[in-house]
């Protein structure tokens, strides 16, 4: 009798569909938008995951989160060097600068400056050149995103395609001359501002003049030394704020979530789509089902079981939200593959999306069954009889 | 015909549908015997009750007062799951409207008895072609209803009613969709198939034309069986 139930369901083509492309497109929202979301989310971590080697951040105490910069003085520097369990720690500058391109359009450019001796901090992928070159005079390294898009050469000819920055180009930052010395791959930021690097004493010169410069230091615990005591105790003998790049992720994440309506508008177009999904998909099942009556009225007259009607139709609205959350779940993924090696911000998709939303379209389909079903049992057989 | 065995028996059967004022009496105390191997027919105008009294012998309907037994069976002493699997077991049925599954093959929609009854659907496939051919509908088995005729749909109502080998067929005027020569080779298929000695028909009709293909005629009006003729001693 399964097999009967799919042909029923195959078999009106149009009703089917609709069902299959309502599922896949609740699918598509429901995925799609937490996915983008999750980028977003990670772009607000971009510059702590993109930085390798310390496993501590120390801050001012007043920081909310990784862009809200209070400067320190370099003197704190010292002190995070003296407490106990650190094996080593170095400045990071991070601040916004105006790069000036050659047609005399500026551009906002984020510039992280790292430690002169070690370069610790810097990007883990380099497309072109070295970290070290920065110590070349001038050098900066660019990001690849800035690189290709908002820091481009104007394209000679009028209309034509901008020309990607490359290794000996030159930049004006704050009316002083910078050579790109490499490209780098960074996570891109939300504000999709490009990314500068260059040594903290050329950050320094580059910056307009400001009286504190220190942005962070980079620290690492000692071997045998846990991380989260470490920053702890430099919490307590500094005055300052001493994380771990986990527990600085997660500050970053809390004020993202606590501070702006991100999970309230992406919840929207999530809930959004359930709703239309769960209404047009529950419709158009109810309608098949509706169309059928007669057909599971002749089925019951004729003797067969309600567990085995009721099994019927929950495997149509099984088979219908498998293949139209198949469908959603495969455009999307699709779309998230095309722009996986974009540079603009993309999505991202795990298997906890995939779950969730997975879950969500099981919801709609067996409630679209559920009414379907109950309709079912309450069908008097006795209808096959009326012409 | 055999007149020893009543495969049906209702004694006083009655049935009300609604409650308080708008409660409709639609048979008021039916008392009716139709013996194995027999073909009855319930003829009667519109409203009489006809269509009330075989849902109730198909046990699709509860009777309100009164005892309806099946081959011995009072359908109301057994419990819910096993009524519905005493029907799908013994009952073989043929609608006015045919009633094929339109996305169906001709052989599917015959198999279905048998699917509900747990049959394989390779053997029930085979058994269902089987029956096709009897009714002279061979070489259809693979079309779908939308491509058959009245008659030929008929016909494979009439297959899928006896595929199962039921005890009891019943009938909802099955030849009131078809002209007089289709509605008369229906019935000598259905008659020439369906009656082999210890099955009972039971066709509800007002199809005065198929008359003559019945033992007994049960004649209703107003929720009662005013007569029975017996149409072997009326020919006679």
């Amino acid at each position: 009798m399964f097999r009967v139930a799919l042909k029923m369901l195959f078999g009106d083509r149009g009703k089917y569909l609709g069902i299959v492309i309502g599922i896949a497109l609740a699918s598509v929202l429901m995925i799609n938008q937490p996915g983008i979301m999750i980028s977003i989310l990670k772009t607000v971590n971009g510059l702590i995951n993109d930085v390798s080697g310390p496993d501590l951040w120390v801050m001012d105490p007043m920081v909310k989160n990784v862009d809200d910069v209070k400067p320190m003085q370099d003197t704190q520097l010292y002190r995070v060097r003296g407490v106990k369990g650190v094996a080593w720690a170095v400045p990071f500058y991070k601040g916004s600068t105006k790069v000036r391109m050659s047609n005399g359009e500026t551009v906002q450019s984020v510039m992280v400056g790292l430690d002169d001796a070690t370069l610790i901090g810097g990007p883990t992928e380099m497309l072109q050149g070295r970290l070290a070159d920065l110590r070349e005079p001038d050098g900066i390294i660019v990001d690849k995103a800035g690189a290709e898009g908002r820091l481009a050469k104007p394209s000679p000819q009028p209309g034509g395609k901008p020309i990607p920055l490359k290794v000996g180009d030159t930049l004006e930052i704050n009316d002083q001359r910078a050579v790109v010395v490499g490209i780098a791959r960074a996570t891109q930021t939300f504000a999709s501002q490009p990314t500068i690097y260059t040594t903290y004493g050329r950050a320094k010169s580059y910056a307009l003049s400001e009286r504190k410069m220190l942005s962070y230091v980079l620290a690492k615990a000692q071997a045998g030394e846990s991380p989260e005591v470490v920053a702890r105790r430099i919490t307590h003998d500094t005055g300052l704020r001493g994380l771990t790049s986990e527990e600085f992720k997660q500050k970053n994440l809390d004020y993202m979530i606590h501070n702006t309506s991100i999970i309230v508008n992406f919840g929207f177009v999530v809930l959004i789509g359930f709703i239309v999904g769960a209404a047009v998909t529950g419709q158009i099942f109810y309608n098949f089902t509706l169309d059928n009556l007669r057909h599971f009225g002749v089925f019951k007259a004729m003797g067969t079981p309600d567990s085995v009607l009721r099994r019927m139709i929950l495997l149509q609205a099984l088979v219908v939200g498998f293949i139209g959350f198949g469908l959603g779940a495969g455009i999307t993924g699709t779309f998230a593959a095309m722009k996986a090696n974009s540079t603009d911000l993309s999505m991202t998709l795990n298997w906890q999306l995939l779950s969730a939303s997975g879950a969500a379209v099981l919801l709609i389909v067996l409630m679209a069954a559920l009414i379907s079903i109950r309709k079912v049992m309450k069908l008097e057989p006795a209808i096959v009889f009326k012409g | 015909m055999s007149q020893t065995t009543p495969a049906i028996r209702c004694n006083g059967i009655k049935k009300v549908y609604g409650t308080g004022d708008t409660q409709v009496h639609a048979l008021r105390g039916v008392d009716l015997e139709v013996h194995a191997g027999e073909l009855l027919m319930l003829v009667g105008p519109s409203g009489c009750g006809k269509t009330t009294l075989i849902s109730i012998i198909a046990g699709i309907l509860d009777q309100t007062e009164g005892d309806c037994s099946l081959f011995g069976q009072d359908f109301r002493q057994l419990p819910p799951a096993e009524r519905v699997r005493y029907r799908g077991k013994h009952i073989g049925f043929v609608f006015q409207a045919f009633n094929l599954i339109p996305t169906l093959t001709v052989a599917e929609n015959t198999a279905i008895p048998l699917l509900i009854n747990g049959e394989k659907r390779e053997k029930a496939i085979a058994r269902a072609i089987q029956c096709l051919e009897e009714v002279g509908l061979g070489s259809k088995v693979d079309a779908f209803p939308s491509q058959l005729s009245g008659g030929q749909q008929q016909r494979v109502a009439i297959a899928r009613a006896l595929v199962h080998d039921p005890k009891l067929v019943v009938c909802d005027e099955p030849t009131s969709a078809l002209d007089h020569q289709t509605g008369t080779k229906v019935m000598e298929v259905l008659k020439g198939l369906a009656m082999d000695g210890k099955r009972s028909l039971v066709i509800v009709t007002h199809d005065a034309r198929i008359f003559e293909f019945a033992d007994r005629i049960a004649h209703m009006d107003d929720g009662h069986i005013e007569r029975v003729e017996a149409r072997a001693a009326q020919d006679n």
